[in-house]
């Protein structure tokens, strides 16, 4: 039997928004905030405990930095590409990408951080072979989505989640 | 009463800048929904409001009631935390169903499935006898 305390950043995390959410530090909502949180760690302690252990916290910013620039450049790309004469005629399409994680915790964020830029959509993820599978809306180089995908987030991901 | 008169005349412009921007994003992804081909094209587009777009709104909305109300407005932090971490699970559900149907219906646009995956529907056979590496279900098939 776990304890509630064994995921303190969830716990954190929980108690964070709690105080957030009640938009007080006031005595009373402290007390009720880390009832709730140490609740719901012990809620999550009985299920069966993601294996992963976040470290590199400074890999992590700057993937983050990165990732929010690239939202901002994909957003202002997306948006000339709707505007543009003829935007139906773009060449858009899939392409298959090997993968070298396996890890859950990674594969969750890569998927997040693809699916929340524009212009690229995680499909499908194959766990036999270790592929996932991306659509882009305007697709020129395949090659380069695959070197895109690996070099700027995968081997950083994989760092993070280890 | 109308509040916004109440805003310092920065604070009113840097409001109304980032909400119509952020509303321009999401009006440029509804347009795309229009004028975008394949379902796979248009599922793209809505991603414009839900990422730019919303942090626009948001941070319009932060500063709007942080002014007015002189103390830090975090709500709006949550809401585009929960946004980025939701999105993502209705755009897949909804291409991935789409790529489903596709597959099924043998559409040559799409990419077959991996050798190691069929889906439950008959017809698939086409692509998934030969090509297989590793074959890890070799009696099944």
């Amino acid at each position: 039997m776990r304890r509630p305390f064994s995921y303190p950043l969830i716990l954190a995390g929980l108690f964070g928004t709690w105080l957030i959410l009640n938009e007080s530090a006031a005595p009373g909502t402290i007390i009720l905030g880390a009832a709730a949180a140490v609740l719901a760690g012990s809620a999550l302690a009985a299920l069966p405990p993601p294996r992963t252990k976040l470290r590199r916290i400074g890999v992590a910013l700057s993937l983050m930095r990165d990732v929010f620039v690239e939202i901002v450049r994909s957003n202002n790309a997306v948006a000339q590409i709707i505007l543009a004469p003829g935007a139906g005629e773009r060449s858009s399409g899939f392409v298959r990408i090997p993968l070298d994680t396996r890890n859950p915790a990674a594969l969750t964020a890569l998927a997040c951080i693809v699916t929340a830029t524009p212009g690229t959509i995680w499909v499908e993820y194959d766990s036999a072979e270790s592929t996932m599978l991306l659509h882009v809306l305007d697709l020129v180089d395949e090659e380069e989505w695959v070197r895109i995908i690996k070099d700027r987030y995968e081997t950083r991901l994989m760092e993070i989640f280890s | 009463m109308n509040h916004a008169a109440a805003l310092p005349v920065w604070a009113q412009l840097a409001v109304a800048f980032l909400l119509v921007a952020g509303a321009g994003l999401a009006l440029i992804g509804s347009l795309g929904l229009l004028r975008l081909r394949t379902f796979y094209q248009r599922v793209h587009a809505p991603t414009l409001g839900t990422t730019m777009g919303i942090m626009l709104v948001l941070a319009s909305s932060m500063i709007f009631f942080t002014v007015l109300e002189s103390r830090l407005v975090m709500h709006e932090v949550l809401i585009g935390f929960f946004m980025v971490v939701t999105t993502p699970i209705t755009l897949m559900l909804l291409t991935r169903a789409a790529l489903y149907r596709d597959r099924s219906e043998q559409s040559e646009e799409v990419p077959p499935a991996a050798p190691s995956y069929t889906p439950a529907s008959e017809g698939s056979g086409a692509q998934g006898t030969a090509s297989g590496p590793a074959a890890p279900s070799g009696p099944s098939g």
